[in-house]
C-alpha cells in the first residue's frame, strides 16, 4: 500500500474508478493531502480523514458529505480563483489550491458558530424583519452580513490567473436521452437501433448510474451495457455534461464540461425527442442533528465504497426503509465497516436524534435505545426530479404509494420518460422499458407512428420525511423543520409562500434535496396532504451554468469603413455607434469646426445608410413613406425627407435622390439603415404587392464621404474630371455620376449638413481609402482636415438641424419636430402618418416643438437632459447642446411645450447643480448662416 | 426557443424572425375618427388559442410571412395546415 493511501482508503475495488498507480497531492487549507488520478476532491480529502467540507450558511455548523455527488449540498469549496466548486465532483489535480468557503477566520475555528447559540433569532424571516430599518444603518448591516454570506471569492479584474476560454456549439441530435444510468442507456441503444442519431448525456464522469456502485450482477450487467454503447456509431456519449434546461420546441441547453481546451460549453440542441432519464434523488430524512459530519445517504456511503474504495466510517447505523439501504449494509460488510445496528422503517424501527458536536458519535433510536457509531446512514426514499418534463409543461402527481412525484398525462409527444423518473421495476423491467421508449422516441423523431409510451408500475414505499425531533431541510439555506412550522404559523400555507419567506430549495441545491421535505413537513403543520400543497414548479437550468458558458466565446461583430485603418492610424478616438466603429474625433474638435468653416473638411460617413431602388412604382412608395411630395423630382436632383411612423411620429430622414427615370438612391440616418429598409419592404410585401419596386441594400457597397467647407468645390474640381462642379451646372440639391480619383461609377451629391458648401461623394467600397488619401493629398495645400462625428454634431446644430432619436423621441410627430412646411398633408393618397399628422393640426395642445435656444449668459452650456421648469414643474428639456466655436457661444436645440415655443419664449433650465439659468427661444432656425448662402454658393 | 415555420426557408429558430404582429385593417375614409384610427394603431385582439401572425423573417428570406401560433401552447403552423388536416 503507498503512502498516499490515506487512514479511511480500503484496498483495491474492482467497480473502483480511480488509477492507484497514479498519485499526487493538493493543498486544501495550506494543508497536503493525497489523492489518486480519478479521486473526486471530496473523496481524496475523506480517504486523508478531512471529514468537515464546508460549515452552514446561517449557524456555520461544520457540514460533511451528504450524497458525494455533484449537488451535494454541503461540498462547495474554492478551487484557486474559481469559487463555488462542487468538490464532490471536481476531480482533485495536482498541485490544486482548495479551501474551504464560507468560514472566518477558519473551518476548524469559526467564529460564526455563535450563531447557534442564538439559533432562536435567526427563524424564518430573521432576515427581513431584523435588517430592514433604520434604513440609514442598511450600509452597515450589509458589510456584517455579507461577511457571513456564503460563496467563494471571484478574483479581482485583472488577478485571475489565466485560463482557458468557454465555448458554444449547436447540435441536432433526433433524440437526445438526458442520463446515462441503465434506462438512458438502454433507451439510447434502442433509439439508435431504430436509426435516430442520439446524444446521451451523463452528468457524472462515466455512464452507469447506480449500476456503476451497485453488486456483482449490476456491475456485469453494466460492462454489457458499456461495450454495447461503444459499438453504437449512432450515439454521441457527453459525460461530465448535464441538461440544464428544455425549452419550446425541444430546444436543449446542455452544459458540457469536457471540451478538449474549453472550460465549459454550451451546447444548444434542436432535439427531435428528448428522453428524459434523469434517474432519483435519494432524500435525506429531517430528524436532529441530520446535519453532522457522519451523516449520509446510502447512496453517498455505496459511492464512495464503491468507486473510491473509501471507508464511509469504522462503525454504522443503517436506516433503511428499502432494498438500497439493505446494499448499502452489504457494502459497509464488505468493506469492513462494522454494522451497529440495522433500523428497519418497514417493520416500524425509527431514529429519533443523532447524537454528537461537530462529529456524530452515536444515534438515538426510538425506544430509547441508544447506539455508539460515527457513521448513520440514511435510505428513505427518493424525490423524483421532475425539472425537465416541468419545463416541457408538465405538472407532476404526487403518488402516495410510491411516495413521490410521477408524470402525468400532460407530457408533450416530443418528450418521454425513461427509468425510476417513470415508475417502478426489476432491472430487466426498466431497462426492457426503456428501450421500448428509446425505439418509439426514434419513431416519433422521424415523424413516425404516434404510439402510446408504455408506462411503468410503481412500488408501495413508505413515506418516510421527519422523524419526532426537528433538523434540518435545506442544508445551503440552513432552513429547519421548525422553520417550517414557524412560517406555518405566521400563516404562509402554501408552498410558494412558505419557499419565499423561509427561503428553504432557494439556496445553490435548487430544491433536489430539500422541496420533498419542505412539502410534507408543511403538510404536517397545516393538516394538508403533499399532493394537495403539490410541488414548487421547476425552472431551468437544473444544473449552475458559468455565465462564461452562458456567453460564449467573445465574438461580437463590429463594422467598419474601407477608411477606418486609416481613422485608428491618425489618432481617431473610436466612437461605437450601435454596430459601427467610427472616429469621434482625431483630436481637437473645435479644430475640426473650425477647418469646416474656414477651409475645407472631409469625414467619413460611411455607416450612412443607402438603399437602390428600382422601378416605375418608386415615386408611389417614396409618397407613402416620406411626409413631402416625391412626384415632381427630375433625374438629377435630390430632395430630402422626413419618415413618419403611422401614428405620426418622425421614424428617420435623409435625402433621396433620382439618378436615372427609373432609379432612385436614397439615404437613410446611420442607425436607421435596417429599419427603414424593413419599413419599405413591409408596405411594399403586405399592402402593395402589385407594386414594381426592388430595393437593394447598399450601405456597404460604398464608401461615403462628406467633402465640406468653402474650399470644398476648388478641392473637388482637382479630382473630378468628368462633373461640371460650377453652381450653374451642378448647384445645391443635386445628383451627377462621375469619377473621383480615377475612380469611375461614383455618385456626389450637393448637399449639406453642416451649412457649408459641400458634396457628398458615394465611391466604390473597395477605392474608399484611395480616394479618401487622395482628397487629403490634393487638398493639402487648402488645408483639408478630416474631422469625426463630434464636429459634425457642432456643425449641425450650429444650422439648427435636429438629429432623429436624439431631439426627437418615441412620441416627437412630425408637427413637433418643426417640419411644418415639409409635411403634405394635401398630398391625395394615404401616407404613413398622415391622419395622425391631419388631427395633431387640429389639436394646439398636442405635443411638444423642438426649439432651438440660446441661454441669456453665452458661456453657460446646460448639458443635455438638462430640465426645462415652469415654476416647479418639469415641462422640457435640452436635447442637444455645445460651445459653438464659430459663434463662441453656448447653443442648444430643446424639447418646449407649444406654450414656451414662440420665438423670443423664456425659459427657465435646471443644471445639474441644482441651479437656475435663463435662455430664450432662438429668433429663427439656423444660429450660422440663417440665410443657407454658404450651402448654395 | 421556438421554431417558426417559414413557408421559404422551412422550421428556422424564432430569433431569425422579427414579430409583426396580428393582421389589421387600416380603417380608411373622412369619417374615420382618432378613436377608430387608434384602436387599429394600439389595440390588440390578445386571443387565447390559435391565430393568424405576420412575421418578418430579417435573417432568412425577407418575406414577411403569415403564422398561425398558439397563444398558449407557442405551439406555431404555416397557415392553413389546420384546414387540411380537417380536410384529409
Amino acid at each position: 500500500m503507498s503512502s498516499t493511501s490515506g487512514p479511511y482508503r480500503l484496498p483495491t475495488r474492482p467497480s473502483e474508478e480511480i488509477d492507484r498507480t497514479k498519485s499526487f497531492t493538493f493543498s486544501w487549507n495550506g494543508t497536503s493531502v493525497a489523492a489518486y488520478e480519478g479521486d473526486t476532491i471530496v473523496s481524496a480529502l475523506l480517504a486523508g480523514g478531512h471529514e468537515v467540507i464546508a460549515r452552514g450558511l446561517k449557524y456555520h455548523r461544520p457540514r460533511g458529505v451528504l450524497s458525494a455527488t455533484f449537488h451535494d449540498p454541503n461540498c462547495t469549496v474554492q478551487v484557486g480563483d474559481e469559487p463555488n466548486v462542487r468538490a464532490a465532483h471536481r476531480l482533485a489535480k495536482s498541485g490544486m489550491a482548495v479551501q474551504a468557503q464560507n468560514v472566518f477566520p477558519s473551518l476548524k475555528f469559526d467564529v460564526g458558530t455563535v450563531n447557534q447559540v442564538g439559533s432562536r433569532f435567526l427563524t424564518a424571516g430573521f432576515y427581513y424583519k431584523t435588517f430592514m430599518w433604520p434604513g440609514p444603518l442598511w450600509p452597515t448591516y450589509e458589510k456584517v452580513l455579507s461577511r457571513f454570506a456564503p460563496g467563494g471569492r471571484v478574483a479581482p479584474n485583472g488577478t485571475a490567473a489565466p485560463h482557458d476560454s468557454y465555448d458554444h456549439k449547436y447540435a441536432h441530435p433526433d433524440v437526445l436521452v438526458a442520463g446515462a444510468g441503465p434506462a438512458g442507456i438502454s433507451a439510447a441503444l434502442a433509439a439508435a437501433a431504430a436509426g435516430a442519431d442520439v446524444l446521451l448525456v451523463e452528468e457524472d464522469h462515466f455512464i452507469g448510474g447506480h449500476l456503476r456502485y451497485g453488486g456483482d450482477a449490476e456491475q456485469a450487467r453494466l460492462a454489457e451495457l458499456r461495450t454495447a454503447v461503444a459499438a453504437e456509431t449512432r450515439i454521441t456519449v457527453l459525460t461530465n455534461s448535464v441538461v440544464a434546461g428544455r425549452y419550446d420546441d425541444n430546444w436543449v441547453s446542455v452544459v458540457q464540461r469536457t471540451a478538449p481546451g474549453v472550460i465549459e460549453r454550451l451546447i444548444k440542441a434542436r432535439v427531435g425527442v428528448l428522453v428524459v432519464a434523469p434517474g432519483l434523488f435519494e432524500r435525506p430524512y429531517v430528524f436532529e442533528n441530520n446535519d453532522l459530519p457522519g451523516v449520509m445517504l446510502s447512496s453517498a456511503a455505496r459511492r464512495l465504497i464503491k468507486l473510491y474504495g473509501i471507508a464511509p466510517g469504522r462503525r454504522a447505523v443503517v436506516f433503511t426503509a428499502n432494498a438500497d439501504g439493505d446494499a448499502a449494509v452489504e457494502a459497509l460488510r464488505g468493506a469492513g465497516v462494522e454494522i451497529a445496528a440495522v433500523v428497519d422503517a418497514r417493520t416500524g424501527g425509527n431514529i429519533v436524534r443523532a447524537l454528537g458536536r461537530g462529529h456524530l458519535t452515536g444515534v438515538e433510536l426510538s425506544g430509547g435505545r441508544t447506539v455508539k457509531a460515527d457513521l448513520l446512514v440514511t435510505a428513505v426514499g427518493w424525490t423524483a426530479p421532475t425539472s425537465l418534463i416541468n419545463m416541457a409543461g408538465a405538472r407532476p402527481v404526487w403518488n402516495q404509494t410510491a411516495a413521490r412525484f410521477l408524470p402525468g398525462d400532460d407530457l408533450p409527444a416530443n418528450v418521454l420518460v425513461a427509468g425510476g423518473l417513470g415508475g417502478d421495476g426489476a432491472l430487466d423491467e426498466l431497462i426492457e422499458h426503456a428501450a421500448q421508449i428509446g425505439q418509439l422516441a426514434a419513431q416519433r423523431a422521424s415523424g413516425g407512428a404516434e404510439g402510446v409510451a408504455p408506462r411503468l408500475g410503481v412500488a408501495a414505499h413508505p413515506a418516510l420525511f421527519r422523524s419526532s425531533t426537528h433538523g434540518f431541510i435545506d442544508y445551503t439555506e440552513d432552513v429547519k423543520s421548525k422553520d417550517i412550522f414557524a412560517a406555518a404559523a405566521e400563516g404562509y400555507d402554501s408552498s410558494e409562500l412558505v419557499k419565499r419567506f423561509t427561503t428553504a430549495t432557494m439556496g445553490p441545491s435548487q430544491g433536489k434535496y430539500e422541496v420533498i421535505n419542505t412539502i410534507a413537513v408543511l403538510g404536517e403543520a397545516v393538516g394538508a396532504s403533499i399532493g394537495d400543497l403539490g410541488t414548487t414548479v421547476w425552472r431551468p437550468p437544473f444544473a449552475p451554468i458559468s455565465l462564461g458558458a452562458l456567453a460564449g466565446h467573445h465574438s461580437e461583430p463590429v463594422r467598419i469603413s474601407p477608411m477606418q485603418e486609416w481613422h485608428d492610424a491618425h489618432g481617431a478616438e473610436p466612437l461605437i455607434a450601435g454596430q459601427w466603429i467610427r472616429p469621434e474625433h482625431y483630436g481637437d474638435p473645435t479644430a475640426e469646426v473650425n477647418a469646416v468653416r474656414s477651409g475645407v473638411g472631409i469625414i467619413d460617413v460611411t455607416p450612412l445608410g443607402k438603399l437602390d431602388l428600382r422601378g416605375p412604382d418608386v415615386a408611389k412608395l417614396l409618397n407613402l413613406v416620406y411626409v413631402n411630395s416625391w412626384n415632381k423630382l427630375d433625374v438629377g436632383s435630390v430632395r430630402y425627407g422626413v419618415m413618419c411612423t403611422e401614428d405620426g411620429v418622425v421614424m428617420d430622414d435623409g435625402v433621396t435622390g433620382r439618378l436615372g427615370e427609373n432609379q432612385y438612391l436614397m439615404s437613410t440616418t446611420s442607425s436607421g439603415a435596417a429599419t427603414v429598409w424593413e419599413w419599405l419592404e413591409n408596405w411594399l410585401q403586405t399592402e402593395h404587392p402589385d407594386w414594381q419596386v426592388h430595393i437593394t441594400p447598399v450601405t456597404t457597397s460604398f464608401a461615403s464621404i462628406n467633402i465640406a467647407g468653402p474650399k470644398s468645390r476648388e478641392l473637388m474640381s482637382r479630382l473630378v474630371s468628368d462633373v461640371d462642379l460650377s453652381n450653374e451646372a451642378f448647384p445645391y440639391m443635386k445628383v451627377r455620376q462621375g469619377t473621383i480619383a480615377g475612380v469611375a461609377n461614383c455618385v456626389l451629391w450637393r448637399i449639406g449638413f453642416t451649412g457649408e458648401l459641400s458634396y457628398e461623394i458615394h465611391v466604390p467600397a473597395s477605392y474608399g481609402l484611395h480616394v479618401w488619401e487622395s482628397l487629403l493629398e490634393a487638398g493639402a495645400d487648402l488645408g483639408v482636415k478630416p474631422f469625426g462625428i463630434e464636429a459634425q454634431r457642432v456643425l449641425r446644430l450650429e444650422k439648427g438641424h435636429f438629429i432623429v432619436a436624439q431631439d426627437t423621441d418615441a412620441l416627437t410627430k412630425g408637427f413637433s419636430a418643426g417640419i411644418d412646411s415639409l409635411i403634405k398633408l394635401e398630398k391625395p393618397d394615404y401616407f404613413s402618418g398622415k391622419s395622425e399628422l391631419a388631427w395633431q393640426t387640429t389639436d394646439a395642445t398636442d405635443g411638444t416643438r423642438v426649439v432651438p435656444v440660446l441661454t441669456d449668459d453665452p458661456n453657460v452650456v446646460p448639458p443635455e437632459a438638462s430640465q426645462i421648469v415652469v415654476g416647479t414643474k418639469i415641462a422640457g428639456r435640452i436635447t442637444s447642446s455645445r460651445m459653438s466655436p464659430t459663434l463662441k457661444r453656448s447653443i442648444a436645440l430643446a424639447q418646449v411645450p407649444i406654450a414656451l415655443s414662440a420665438h423670443g419664449s423664456a425659459l427657465t433650465i435646471v443644471l445639474p447643480s441644482g441651479n437656475r439659468v435663463s435662455a430664450r427661444v432662438f429668433d429663427g432656425h439656423a444660429f450660422v448662416d440663417p440665410e443657407g448662402e454658404r450651402l448654395r454658393g | 426557443m421556438m421554431q417558426i415555420p417559414c413557408p421559404n426557408c422551412g422550421p428556422r429558430n424564432v430569433n431569425e424572425f422579427r414579430y409583426s404582429g396580428e393582421p389589421r385593417k387600416r380603417p380608411v375614409g373622412e369619417d374615420v375618427t382618432p378613436r377608430e384610427f387608434r384602436a387599429y394603431l394600439y389595440e390588440r385582439t390578445n386571443a387565447l388559442g390559435w391565430v393568424t401572425e405576420n412575421w418578418y423573417h430579417s435573417a432568412g428570406c425577407r418575406r414577411f410571412i403569415k403564422v398561425e401560433r398558439h397563444t398558449l401552447t407557442n405551439e406555431a403552423r404555416p397557415v392553413g395546415s389546420a384546414a387540411e388536416e380537417s380536410a384529409s
